[in-house]
Order: C-alpha cells, then sequence, then structure tokens
C-alpha cells in the first residue's frame, strides 16, 4: 500500500489546470506552493494494481510536464 | 501499532509531504506552501522567536509561536541554512510536549518508599547536604554526575565545573558515550581534533553519497530530503550499506547489505581497491599522512574495571599495502555477504577523481565494540583519496542529540576530558583552573568512569550519590537489569531531573522538576560544529528550574559561591562568555552571544567574523599555519594518520543456542526512549509501541505473521515483543531488530554491555539471541 510523495511541475501557464485535473483523481492530494510553479502531489494507493492504475492515469494529464519521486513508503500497512 | 493503522498511514502521508516541502525549498528558495503550512498554525497574533529544534543532532532552525505566554506552534525557520524553513514531524510537533498532562511541576522527595511533594529550596538543600554527607563519609570519587546530549552547553558547564573543579572528582559522564564516543576517539586517533571537518553543505557539492549503516530517512529526515533534493537536480547517486533494509535502502539507488560487524572488513577491502587500482591520491598522502597501527585482540569490555590502553606504532605504506592483502575483495565476499562486484563498485566512487563523494554515519558505526576502528578506517578511505576537506568530499559523521557535540564533546563532560583539552595534562588543567578559579590541584588528573563502569561502581558500591539530569538510563543502559538492581541497592542516592516520570525517575530519591527547551535560555551545538542560541521565550510550570540553575543553586550551597557567582538574570550569559574563554584560540573560537542571538546560528572556529566551513583546508579555514594547501593541525607534525586496523568479529555472535543477530534502534516517531514524543497524541497513535521486525522468510518457517507474541532470549534475560513482518524495515535472514523507545517492553534489559575498548561505547548493534513464537 504504497504512499508516495512527488514534485509536479506544470507546463507553462498551465498549473491551475494541473492542479485541477490531479485534485480529480482518485488517491491524490495536491498541494501547490503559493509561489512557484511547482506543486506537491501525495498518492495514497491500496495495492500495486491500484498504483499502476493511476501511473497510467498520470501519464495522460497534458498539463504535467515532468513528475519527480521525493518519497515512497513502500510497505504493507506504511 | 497494529490497531491504528488509519492515524500511521495519516502519519507517513504528513512525513511524505513534509519529505516533499523540503526538497522543494530546497530547489526554490523562498517557496511558499501557505495552505499546507498555515493548516495547522493557530490563528491570531502569535509572537515568532528563532530557536534549534528540541529534538536531534540535525539542529534544524524552528520559529516557535507564543501567544498569552503559551508555546502554540512550531515552523521551520526560513534563515536557517540547515533546514531552509522546514522540519519533520517531530519538530513541528515539538511544543506539544511541554504540556502533557503528567508533567513534573513539584520535587518529590522519597521518604518510607512513598514519594512526597516539597518546595525547590529544600530539595536543593537535601541535594547539597547529601552530596556534602557522601563526600565526607566515602570521598570525593563517591559522588558522580550523569547528564546528556540534550544538555545545553550552559547545563554541561555548569556541571563539569561543579564536579571537576570545585569538588574534583572527574566522575562526570554523558550519555552520548552511548552513542558519539567512537566518533570523539575516531576523530581524535586520526586527526588529533574532534568533529567533522565538513558540514551540511558538502550536500549541496557531492556526487555520490555512501550512508555507512545509516538510516538517514528516519532518523536525519530533513538532511535526508537535502540528499533526494540533489538527486532530483543534479542526479546524485545515494548507497545505503547497512545490515537491515528500510526506507532508507528504499529511496536509495542502490541497497547493499553486509553481515554484522563485517563494514571493517569491507572498508578494508575498499582501499585494497583503492591502492590496488592506482586511485592513491599519492602528493596528498605523501604530504599529509602517516601510517601506524595499534594494538589488536582487544576484548570487549564484559568484565569489571577492564580497562585498555592502545599502543600506536608508525608503519610504512609497504607495510600497509601487505596488510591489506587478506582484504582483497574476493576474500572480503566471503566474511561479509557483499559481492565482489559491489565492493568494486563501492570503491570506483571513492577512485573516480572526478567523483565528490560524501560518507555519512550515525549509531551504525558508532555503537559497534570496534567502533573507532571503523571511524578510522573509513578516514583512510577519504584520505587514501585525498578526498576530504574539500566542499562535497567530506567524511561526516552525524550526531543523535541536539547538542551531544556543543555539549557533550565541546564542554567536555565525559571523565577524561576539559572543556580545553583533557584532565591527564597539567597545561589544561591549570588552564581550566584559571578561569574555574579554582586552585589547579582541585582537577584530579587521572580520569575515573566511563558511562558502563560508572554504573557498575554504582552496582559495587564505589559510587553512592548519582545525580542524572536529562536522559533516561533506566531505558537506555545495556544489559539494564544490572544496572537498575544496583540503583535499589542500599546506601545508594540517586537524584533524577527530568519533565515527565520516567523508568529513571522510578528509581529516583529525589526527583527535581526541570525546565524544558525554550521554558529557559540556553544553547545547543549540533552535527556540523553549529552553536545555536535560544531565549526563554516561555516560564516552566509550577517549581520547575532550568538545569543549570539546579546545579548553580546546589553549587552555592556547597560552599562554592564565589565560582557561581553568577545572576540569576543573566546567568546564561555570563556562563557562555566564561565559557568562550576556554576555547579562546583559532582552532575553535566561539562566535560571540551577540552572533548567537542575531545569526540562526554560527558554526566554529569563528574567525574574524566569519564561521569556518571547511576545517583543515588553507583557502577556508584561517587555522591552517603550514603554507600548503592542507593542514591537519590537531597533529603535532600537521599530518593525519590511515590506521591499519582489521576485522574482528562482534562481542557475541549467533550460536546453535542462540542463532539470530539482534539490532536495536530508533524510529522516526520517537525521540530516543519517547518520554516527549509519547506524550504527543500523534505521535504516540503512529507509533504506540515496541515490536519485533523480522526477516519475511524466517516469518513463514515459523509461521508468524504481523501482531503475533514472540519470546526474544538472549543470554541476559527475555521479553515478549509483537511481530512486525514487511513492514516498515525488513532485517535480513537471520536477523532481528527492535526499537527501544518503549519502556514498557525494554528491549535492554536483554542487549548485552560490550563495548568498543577505546572509546568505550556500547554496541548495541549485535549481540546473540533466540527466537521463538511465545
Amino acid at each position: 500500500m504504497p504512499i508516495k510523495s512527488y514534485l509536479a511541475h506544470p507546463h507553462e501557464n498551465q498549473k491551475e489546470t494541473l492542479v485541477a485535473e490531479l485534485s480529480s483523481l482518485d488517491n491524490c492530494e495536491v498541494i501547490p506552493a503559493e509561489n512557484k510553479d511547482v506543486l506537491i502531489l501525495v498518492t495514497d494507493t491500496k495495492d500495486k494494481t491500484e498504483e499502476a492504475n493511476l501511473k497510467d492515469q498520470l501519464d495522460t494529464i497534458k498539463s504535467l510536464k515532468l513528475l519527480a519521486m521525493v518519497s515512497g513508503f513502500n510497505s504493507p500497512k506504511n | 501499532m497494529y490497531t491504528s493503522t488509519s492515524n500511521r498511514r495519516s502519519f507517513i502521508k504528513k512525513m511524505a509531504v513534509l519529505s516533499a516541502m523540503t526538497a522543494a525549498a530546497s530547489m526554490f528558495p523562498g517557496i511558499i506552501f501557505a495552505e499546507e503550512q498555515q493548516r495547522n498554525l493557530p490563528k491570531g497574533d502569535l509572537d515568532w522567536k528563532k530557536a534549534p529544534c528540541r529534538f536531534c543532532g540535525v539542529g534544524c532552525g524552528v520559529m516557535v509561536g507564543v501567544e498569552n505566554g503559551k508555546a502554540v506552534a512550531v515552523k521551520g525557520d526560513p534563515n536557517s541554512a540547515v533546514n531552509k524553513g522546514l522540519c519533520c514531524v517531530k519538530g513541528y510537533h515539538s511544543v506539544m510536549a511541554f504540556y502533557g498532562k503528567d508533567r513534573l511541576t513539584k520535587p518529590l522527595v522519597k521518604k518510607n518508599g512513598r514519594y512526597v511533594e516539597t518546595s525547590m529550596e529544600e530539595a536543593l538543600d537535601l541535594v547539597a547536604s547529601k552530596m556534602q554527607e557522601t563526600i565526607k563519609d566515602h570521598g570525593k570519587d563517591s559522588v558522580s554526575i550523569y547528564g546528556s546530549g540534550q544538555w545545553t552547553i550552559p547545563d554541561g558547564y555548569a556541571a563539569s565545573k561543579l564536579f571537576k573543579g570545585c569538588i574534583g572528582t572527574n566522575n562526570v559522564e554523558a550519555n552520548a558515550r552511548l552513542c558519539m564516543a567512537s566518533a570523539v576517539t575516531g576523530f581524535m586517533t586520526s586527526f588529533g581534533i574532534d568533529e567533522p571537518m565538513g558540514c551540511y553543505e558538502d550536500m549541496d557539492h557531492a556526487d555520490v553519497f555512501i550512508l555507512w549503516g545509516n538510516n538517514m530517512a528516519e532518523m536525519h529526515p530533513v538532511l535526508f530530503s537535502r540528499l533526494l533534493d540533489q538527486r532530483l537536480k543534479r542526479g546524485v547517486k545515494i548507497i545505503d550499506f547497512a545490515t537491515r533494509t528500510t526506507r532508507t535502502s528504499m529511496a536509495a539507488d542502490k541497497s547493499i547489505l553486509f553481515l554484522p560487524q563485517t563494514d571493517l572488513a569491507v572498508a578494508n577491502a575498499i582501499c585494497y581497491e583503492i591502492i590496488n587500482n592506482g586511485w592513491v591520491n599519492k602528493s596528498f598522502v605523501e604530504k599529509h599522512c602517516n601510517f601506524s597501527k595499534g594494538l589488536t585482540d582487544m576484548g570487549y569490555g564484559l568484565e569489571d574495571k577492564y580497562s585498555f590502553t592502545d599502543k600506536p606504532e608508525k608503519i610504512s605504506f609497504e607495510e600497509y599495502k601487505t596488510f591489506l592483502e587478506d582484504y582483497t575483495p574476493e576474500k572480503v565476499e566471503k566474511i561479509s555477504g557483499v559481492s565482489a562486484k559491489d565492493i568494486k563498485y563501492m570503491a570506483s566512487f571513492y577512485g573516480d577523481p572526478n567523483k565528490k563523494v560524501m560518507s555519512l554515519w550515525c549509531m551504525g558505526m558508532n555503537q559497534h565494540t570496534r567502533g573507532t576502528w571503523i571511524n578510522n578506517l573509513v578516514y583512510n578511505i577519504h584520505l587514501l583519496t585525498g578526498k576530504i576537506s574539500q566542499p562535497g568530499n567530506s567524511p561526516f559523521s552525524l550526531t543523535g542529540q541536539p547538542s551531544a557535540c556543543g555539549t557533550v564533546r565541546e564542554v567536555g563532560t565525559l571523565t577524561h576530558k576539559l572543556p580545553h583539552g583533557v584532565v591527564a595534562n597539567a597545561e589544561h588543567r591549570a588552564f581550566a583552573a584559571k578561569i574555574w578559579d579554582v586552585p589547579a590541584e582541585n582537577i584530579d588528573p587521572k580520569p575515573t568512569y566511563h558511562t558502563v563502569e560508572m554504573f557498575r561502581a554504582l552496582d559495587r558500591g564505589d559510587i553512592k550519590f548519582m545525580w542524572i539530569q536529562v536522559t533516561n538510563p533506566m531505558v537506555t543502559m545495556p544489559k539494564l537489569k544490572r544496572y537498575r538492581d544496583a540503583t535499589k541497592k542500599e546506601g545508594r542516592f540517586i537524584v533524577v531531573s527530568d519533565i515527565y516520570p520516567t523508568p529513571t525517575t522510578d528509581i529516583a530519591d529525589v526527583i527535581l522538576p526541570s525546565a524544558m527547551w525554550v521554558e529557559r535560555e540556553g544553547m545547543y551545538g549540533n552535527s556540523e560544529r553549529r552553536t545555536q542560541h535560544f531565549e526563554k521565550m516561555i516560564d516552566p510550570p509550577g517549581e520547575a528550574m532550568s538545569d543549570t540553575w539546579q546545579l548553580v543553586e546546589v553549587a552555592k550551597r556547597m560552599g562554592f559561591e564565589k565560582q557561581f557567582y553568577y545572576n540569576e538574570e543573566t546567568h546564561i550569559e555570563e556562563i557562555y562568555n566564561e565559557y568562550r574563554r576556554h576555547h579562546d584560540n583559532d582552532k575553535h573560537r566561539m562566535a560571540p552571544l551577540e552572533v548567537l542571538k542575531e545569526e540562526s546560528g554560527a558554526m566554529w572556529p569563528y574567525v574574524d567574523g566569519k564561521s569556518t566551513k571547511w576545517r583543515f583546508n588553507a583557502k577556508y579555514d584561517p587555522a591552517c599555519s603550514n603554507g600548503e594547501d592542507y593542514h591537519f593541525y590537531g597533529k603535532p607534525d600537521g599530518k593525519a594518520v590511515i590506521w591499519q586496523r582489521p576485522y574482528e568479529p562482534a562481542a557475541e555472535e549467533p550460536d546453535a543456542e542462540y542463532p539470530y543477530w539482534l539490532n536495536t534502534g530508533r524510529v522516526v516517531e520517537h525521540w530516543h526512549t519517547g518520554s516527549m514524543t509519547r506524550r504527543i497524541p500523534v505521535l504516540h497513535r503512529a507509533m504506540p509501541h515496541a515490536y519485533v521486525e523480522l526477516n519475511p522468510g524466517d516469518a513463514k518457517r515459523m509461521q508468524v505473521k504481523t501482531g503475533d507474541k514472540m519470546k526474544l532470549t538472549t543470554r541476559r534475560g527475555e521479553i515478549i515483543l509483537p511481530a512486525s513482518v514487511n513492514e516498515r524495515g525488513v532485517p535480513a535472514p537471520m536477523q532481528v531488530f527492535v526499537p527501544f523507545f518503549d519502556e514498557n517492553m525494554l528491549i535492554n534489559d536483554i542487549t548485552l554491555d560490550s563495548f568498543c575498548p577505546i572509546s568505550k561505547e556500547p554496541d548495541y548493534k549485535k549481540c546473540a539471541v533466540k527466537v521463538e513464537k511465545a
């Protein structure tokens, strides 16, 4: 049941769109920076299948330029 | 732990957010996550004041928000170079530790087996008179003080001055002996002077980070976030070299596991590779290094009154090279379980002149029966390649407690130490005595007891009186039962200063309530030689008093008014200014108090208004005076020492009867023994009790699942704990791990009190244990 955090970088002028698109996904929590074009994405999935499904959904988001993982706690109960 | 999964997940999620915020702060200076940062802050006009964090040795700068005389919030200090505005979960919740329901507010004196409230005046009278009576009846070496790396600088200074200078006993020790002593002896033997040559800024320059038995993700989370940030920005490599798979391993680029104790052999194999491949920085080694060997087969300190003195002997490079023939990667693979390929992989980074390498370590290397040796061996790697004292090339010993460096190592609250130098040196004694305003003869030239031996002396009856401040030895001492029983013996008198009831206050004859952190003024010194000041922001509860002032009051009652002349309003300033005189030289000058009040700390040596970031490098360190690029001025000839140190086995290794290795340590939620963090609801709920981590293969064989009760038996006793399988950490096969924070499951009842013969630091990471279903 992985919990992972990422720094998500939007394409130019698409920060608000990215916030909206990520926020609409299940298992995602979004914390936008106030003054920079970056936001924190925290994903909380039940298992590897759900994790893979989420990854597929993230790959389709056009406003997302780069997703860089910062931490991943990948153990059954963590 | 097993009944509160949702709490724990929410805690872990918070950790993940904080990691990301820390990484973002490093990448985008000044970045604001207002919503998240403000979410938990109380509304209203808070008065924000700076302080170093109360907890670990990283020394994050925090801002404490005070409202109506109460500390209500914490946020990272954006001006702090350490954490750049963020802090970990413990830091964010630190002010909640002030307000636990069972906070000690009145002195308690044991009478007829029951604790009776008394006034502070009466309690301090009793402490002073009891100490005087004990000295009169049994001599000055029958009284002792046992302090902490959580002592502020003034606390430790007052303790050292009272006991060493005024009473004249060297019975002064601190719990940093249990966590940092091997780092100290490593520095002293390799460089002749203590503490890291580099600083945290090395993390911004290094290309490769090799973590030697160091679970940074849990123990130094803010610094680990800085490494992760560098990976995002610059693609640096993180290699986790450890005995157990942890969160650090999971986040690292490569995890390499070794069998307990065999880091000694692997370090030598890396040196073999460096020499064999022609990667030695010959001009650096010729100009700046000597080669030496010491005694071997030193034993493990298991017997009372054990003593050991090393006999260093100079050797040639050729002799050293011949010694390393026993440590080819192929031979070491058989001892360590690390493949020759992985040993060569690690060696290749150290050997590559175009890669800057930072080695980081903490308890894994220090709590080791050959702790001094393994510290020496990692320095060998950096010295052979000349990768030292330069931005990004840095062997870096991390510390565990907020002032293990600032107080225990720099003030010198260990039996052999003085603020400047050692008790065995007549010049150093005379120098300290002059500042302390005591006759030089008052300071005894002979060290007495290191920590384990001090508690053994209490057991034997050689020590009758012990004052314990800011630490919880009845949870942390190895082979604990012996020492707990010792405190209960007839004719012992124990004083404990603390903020909450603990297993240590349980054995006290007098309990003194202490003021905590920003309830008083003080300073801490962190891992990178940074001294940080904090002012008194709130009043302590009831009659609670700072540990410094408790010591001053007792000293005055014992007749040392002349030496303890301090004014209650200004005593911290007076003590700090007096303390600075001990270090009034270019190798260790401390920053003036006004600088510490203004800035988020300063790194000693503080010379001409500037902190020194890299010692021993003439470009950065004004104390270098040999006209060369580097000057290891801690040694009389200005050269560092490359040590020939062999691999030797641990004091107690698994056998047929006790077939597993037992390893102990900490968890991210709790600060050491949990006496503060277990009173912070969110942290306690996230990690309510201890457990034993098992390897999944071992668990399957024994048909054990998470939560099952397990019995652990060693030659010292037994303990029952719930199993943890495939959760946070995963031990290697035939190894188990147990955290020590839980006073209801005292793992130290069954650990072994073996120690490094040079540093006298116990090895909490290795003993033999039988593991079975309860």
